[in-house]
């Protein structure tokens, strides 16, 4: 079944066109991730994906409702006003559910992003990578069925990046939402999908896909593996091939 | 030992100053009426000190009410504005014009509208128009100033104009409206100050009048003691709203 589909999507903006055409399919229960070069019209794709955009030509189509869509961006773009519980909190405050329940929900998904204890700190009291997992319980709050990750770890050091990962698979197991996330690292992107699709520079196409083998969440060791190097080098050389193109 | 130095620097200066003002005055025999020695001026405070302060408070209360109207009013207006843009563009050429247009020289047409007998509202008027601006463009620009990315999520799951408005952009605009008050009380001050010379006598009793008075009868003494309450209550107030500033940015921010 699919989840969400761009099809011949083409994005011009003022300054000239930013993507497309450009096609990508998402299956429930998938992750993909959309590795280019900068500028080549990922975050444009991650908008179009949500509906905050809507594309010059071509078609876009989503099976989630509203509140069933979920987006992380670059920065964990917290509420600085509000506490960790208050901004994961916000999209059912937003849906109009009632408070108490709200908050109990909202400690949940702190709860199974590691922040339990952290409930009533403000942005401000917390470390880059606290606060970006205050942003991914937010996103988790309404058990969304696409979650779109922009570069969530482009501002977390390697060790925090690291940990982050293996934490949203084993959340994406728990539930099982498709997930398309936006990186520059190729070895993040292959540790983390089970597909990669490698965009040429902007306006982006697709250059190619590789589909990693192995199973998620991933085993111990994977990144030390024959298979991950292997496949490392495979989107390399895609990357490649799309600067030239 | 360097931060007392530091703290104390200040203070030395100005008691050199003070002290060097005191030795010129008497070894120049300079006339009390066009120079007084600090010493003269302690002792013109002293004698005066009821008036002084209830001048001071005539004055500061005019101020702080100035403050709160041009609070309510240039907030209502933010928050029009920031409705349309068709409102704020209709609306901002004629708050700039208000705003570069000096104080003097409106007050005297304000003073005729207020009525003679009534130079306390000619004043509140007067200082509520220079303390408008300074607020009004921390409160359209703050009401702006929410992070795109929150628009867009607001946008994803579905906020309505008024939840928006309530949930985002109120609170984000917080820190530019602490300090467009913090900037608006400085200039209430200056304007009711302003506007009691140019208002004079009839029936308001603030420190420009006292001053005022005081040139009149050629007692200088006395016009540097509300020259120097007039600077210590400016310089109290601008210390109490900085305080208020971080003391709300704290809160804000949770740190």
């Amino acid at each position: 079944m699919t989840t969400a589909a761009l099809t011949d999507v083409e994005v011009d903006y003022p300054r000239g066109p930013a993507l497309g055409p450009f096609g990508l399919a998402l299956a429930a229960g998938e992750i993909v991730a959309l590795v280019g070069p900068s500028g080549c019209g990922k975050s444009t794709a991650m908008r179009l994906l949500a509906g905050l955009e809507a594309p010059t030509r071509g078609e876009v189509s989503r099976t989630p409702g509203r509140g069933e869509t979920a987006v992380v961006f670059q920065a964990p773009t917290l509420a600085p006003w509000r506490t960790a519980r208050a901004n994961a909190a916000l999209p059912l405050e937003l849906a109009g559910v009632d408070g108490s329940e709200a908050r109990a929900r909202a400690d949940a998904a702190l709860a199974r992003v590691g922040l339990k204890g952290a409930e009533a700190a403000r942005p401000a009291q917390l470390s880059g990578g606290m606060a970006m997992r205050v942003s991914l319980a937010r996103a988790l709050v309404t058990n969304p069925k696409l979650l779109l990750l922009d570069e969530p770890f482009a501002a977390l050091d390697e060790i925090t990046r690291r940990a982050l990962a293996d934490d949203i698979l084993a959340l994406w197991a728990e539930t099982r939402p498709a997930i398309v996330f936006v990186t520059h690292n190729v070895e993040e992107a292959v540790y983390m999908a089970s597909r990669v699709v490698v965009m040429s520079k902007g306006p982006g196409r697709t250059v190619g896909e590789v589909a990693v083998e192995g199973a998620l969440p991933r085993a111990p060791g994977f990144r030390t593996t024959q298979a991950f190097r292997a496949q490392v080098e495979a989107v390399s050389a895609l990357l490649v091939k799309g600067m030239a193109a | 030992m360097t931060r007392l130095l530091r703290a104390l620097a200040p203070v030395v200066l100005i008691a050199l100053l003070l002290a060097a003002w005191e030795i010129a005055c008497r070894a120049l025999q300079v006339p009390l009426f066009f120079l007084p020695p600090p010493s003269a001026i302690v002792v013109a405070m002293a004698a005066d000190w009821r008036e002084l302060l209830q001048s001071a408070w005539s004055t500061l209360s005019m101020a702080l009410i100035a403050l709160l109207l041009a609070s309510l009013i240039s907030q209502a207006l933010a928050l029009a504005v920031s409705l349309s843009v068709t409102i704020e563009r209709t609306v901002w050429p004629l708050a700039v014009v208000l705003q570069v247009t000096p104080v003097v020289a409106i007050a005297p047409l304000v003073v005729i509208w207020a009525g003679l007998d009534h130079a306390d509202r000619a004043i509140m008027a007067l200082a509520t128009i220079v303390a408008f601006f300074p607020i009004f463009s921390g409160a359209v620009a703050g009401l702006k100033a929410a992070d795109p990315d929150l628009e867009r999520l607001f946008d994803l799951y579905g906020a309505s104009p008024l939840q928006r408005l309530v949930k985002l952009r109120l609170p984000s605009a917080v820190p530019q409206l602490l300090e467009g008050h913090k900037v608006a009380a400085g200039l209430a001050l200056i304007g009711a100050v302003v506007a009691e010379f140019v208002a004079g006598s009839g029936g308001a009793q603030g420190l420009a009048w006292r001053i005022l008075e005081a040139s009149h009868r050629m007692q200088t003494a006395k016009m540097f003691a509300a020259v120097v309450v007039l600077g210590l209550m400016g310089a109290g107030l601008n210390t109490a709203l900085r305080a208020l500033e971080k003391a709300g940015l704290r809160w804000w921010r949770g740190r």
